[in-house]
């Protein structure tokens, strides 16, 4: 074996067949595993039992930073740096800064939503071995993969090709690194 | 089968509920009919683009020819003067603004309402809505007089010292317009990276195929990628969802917190949004109608599609309508000599064709789509769009150069009338949006593939597994965690 191997990847027809599997493999211990599909179909990564707040966690994060750095910045400019007495109205005037502070709070989650969906993701990342499997092209557009990666405790090369091949895929391949 | 689930219609029969994709799509058809427009050689395009395309193009010279001239010359070119400082050029933005707000309306709240048939027309109105936006910030700026130093309008660390005013509406709407052009681009993006996943795996051609490598980030697809990228829709959308109404009440506020007769009655924010909608939704039918019937989209973008639309239409138009009513009852019940006075000016004083032709035009003209056979009539939708267009565009002119014109004080009261280079700047503004548009739908899929292959799945098979919307999952997902 000259090229280390990546993963054993099964190819399925529908999102109920992928369903299926990813379910069958997480049961039968494998835990290191993605699914690839040409949409986002919710059961599958529950299937895998995958969760991650991290992304709710920096949006909230985020969007409190916003809130801040407006009113910070409202506060300073029209009380503190640069105090200007129209008609002796307060400085202070909180609720002239709601609106700016609205905005910005919503500028600063959406960025941070975004920049965090791709910086997660790991994207972008041009190459990744699971680019190789055959017909892999077909997982954007109407074909649904399932990748048991070689690094899971529990890969065996034959034994989890074995197992791949009981859930009636239409084809496993091996997935080089 | 379930008969007694079926709902009855009048007549007793069963009414099928009418999906919102035609027969015979699969996952592979969708993909292929919405990428081959792309990937349509250039030497094939089709004429009618070439033609629609260099009309645009031409009006784009127009645009470059009113902004040359007014750089050179100065704000005077135009029809403004005191009292009237300000005409053409914020009746134009709000109205662009306006019509951008339906994509918003489609891309955000009608996905949080899990209503699956914006699926076929969202990226459609989010590319319309951002060309929207691009045109609408053009007129305050250039309306500055002194364009080159808008940037004054930011708070920076300046060596003068100074600093914005943050009570002025103007400085909000800087923070409203910038912001909901950067959340409407973004959320355009996002949903563009998938489709351009399939674009690369969809080309023969390896140019094409590196270019959308790039573009798509190296998107494979992977269900823990979709997991977050579900979450972070969802949070824009209903980020974009308060932002969209935000954005139109300050711009409300640009008047309502003046003291001008006919400026300030508190109805002034739901009423602009609505309008808003009403006007965008009207923008929307008219581009869609055309383009689903020059590229064969019926499939896609179906009657049931146009026919939600026109109600929405119909519904946010009666809003409007009543907004014009509380407007004269405000003033004849406040009994203030200068508010009465407006009225009697708005009605039958100098302006007073526009207040009635935009009666006409939103109130009158909207009435038939109460019924199904002209909710199903795309000439006559055509026609009313167009028409909603134009009463829009005079609602703003009658709030705008009406207050101003006839002010507190009777001998500073003059008429507006509009040059040549107000006309050739509005024309202009028409001809970036509709480059913008042309090169949109010639370049980049217009309807955003993997929705609609999602919309597809739901339909065909009824699947449980898969739902027709990004947002329902996701909502489920966030409800789910607490």
């Amino acid at each position: 074996m000259s090229v280390p191997m990546y993963g054993l990847m099964a190819e399925f027809q529908s999102p109920e067949q992928l369903v299926h599997a990813t379910e069958a493999a997480y049961k039968a211990g494998y835990r290191r595993m993605d699914a690839y599909s040409p949409f986002p179909i919710e059961e599958v990564s529950e299937a895998m039992h995958f969760h991650d707040d991290l992304l709710r966690r920096i949006v909230l994060v985020a969007a409190i930073s916003g809130l801040i750095t407006a009113l910070v910045l409202q506060v300073l400019g029209s009380a503190i740096d640069y105090p200007l007495n129209i008609g002796g109205r307060p400085l202070l005037d909180w609720p002239a800064f709601i609106p700016i502070t609205f905005e910005l709070t919503i500028l600063f989650s959406g960025f941070a939503a975004v920049i965090s969906v791709v910086v997660l993701n790991g994207l972008p990342q041009p190459y990744h071995p699971v680019f190789n499997a055959p017909n892999f092209d077909r997982a954007s557009i109407d074909r649904f993969f399932l990748c048991i990666e070689a690094n899971d405790p529990k890969f065996e090369r034959t034994a989890t090709r074995t197992f791949l091949e009981g859930l009636h895929p239409m084809n496993v391949s091996e997935v080089d690194q | 089968m379930a008969l007694s689930s079926e709902p009855l219609n009048r007549a007793g029969n069963i009414e099928r509920k009418e999906p919102y994709i035609g027969p015979g799509e699969t996952l592979d058809s969708i993909n292929n009919k919405i990428t081959d427009i792309v990937f349509t050689a250039p030497r094939d395009t089709p004429r009618g683009w070439f033609l629609g395309f260099g009309i645009a193009f031409l009006l784009l010279m127009v645009f470059l020819y009113a902004v040359t001239d007014l750089l050179i010359r100065g704000v005077g070119v135009w029809g403004i003067n005191i009292p009237v400082a300000w005409a053409w050029d914020i009746i134009n933005f709000v109205w662009w603004i306006g019509i951008g707000h339906a994509g918003t309306l489609i891309s955000a709240i009608l996905l949080l309402f899990a209503q699956d048939w914006r699926n076929s027309i969202n990226r459609f109105a989010e590319a319309m809505t951002l060309f929207a936006v691009a045109c609408a910030g053009l007129f305050p700026i250039l309306h500055l007089g002194r364009p080159w130093f808008f940037y004054w309008l930011i708070p920076y660390p300046n060596t003068f010292g100074m600093w914005p005013q943050f009570r002025s509406a103007l400085t909000w709407d800087v923070f409203a317009i910038s912001t909901y052009a950067l959340i409407s681009l973004l959320f355009w993006l996002i949903g563009l990276v998938p489709d351009f996943a399939k674009m690369r795996d969809t080309t023969k051609n390896s140019m094409l195929k590196f270019i959308f490598g790039i573009a798509s980030l190296g998107w494979r697809g992977s269900a823990k990628h979709w997991n977050r990228y579900e979450i972070a829709y969802i949070l824009l959308a209903g980020l974009s969802t308060p932002l969209v109404v935000s954005v139109h009440s300050i711009i409300s506020l640009d008047f309502a917190i003046s003291v001008v007769p006919g400026w300030n009655p508190t109805i002034f924010p739901p009423y602009f949004v609505a309008g808003a909608v009403f006007a965008g939704f009207a923008m929307v039918l008219l581009l869609v109608i055309p383009i689903r019937h020059f590229y064969g989209l019926q499939n896609y973008i179906t009657m049931k599609h146009i026919d939600n639309m026109c109600k929405i239409m119909l519904a946010t138009g009666l809003v409007v309508v009543y907004g014009y009513i509380v407007e004269l009852y405000i003033a004849l019940y406040s009994g203030v000599e200068v508010e009465l006075a407006l009225i009697q000016n708005r009605v039958f004083g100098i302006h007073a064709t526009s207040f009635w032709a935009l009666i006409f035009f939103n109130g009158l003209a909207i009435q038939p789509l109460w019924f199904k056979s002209v909710r199903r009539n795309l000439p006559a939708i055509f026609i009313i769009s167009i028409s909603i267009s134009i009463g829009m565009w005079l609602e703003r002119f009658v709030i705008i150069v009406n207050s101003l014109s006839t002010d507190y004080l009777p001998s500073s009261w003059a008429p507006f009338y509009p040059t040549i280079y107000d006309v050739a700047l509005y024309v202009g503004t028409l001809g970036l949006f509709f480059t913008l548009l042309f090169l949109f739908i010639r370049t980049l899929p217009m309807i955003n593939i993997f929705e609609m292959q999602m919309l597809q799945h739901k339909t065909a098979t009824g699947s449980s597994v898969v739902d027709s919307g990004v947002g329902e999952q996701a909502m489920e997902k966030l409800g789910d965690r607490h």
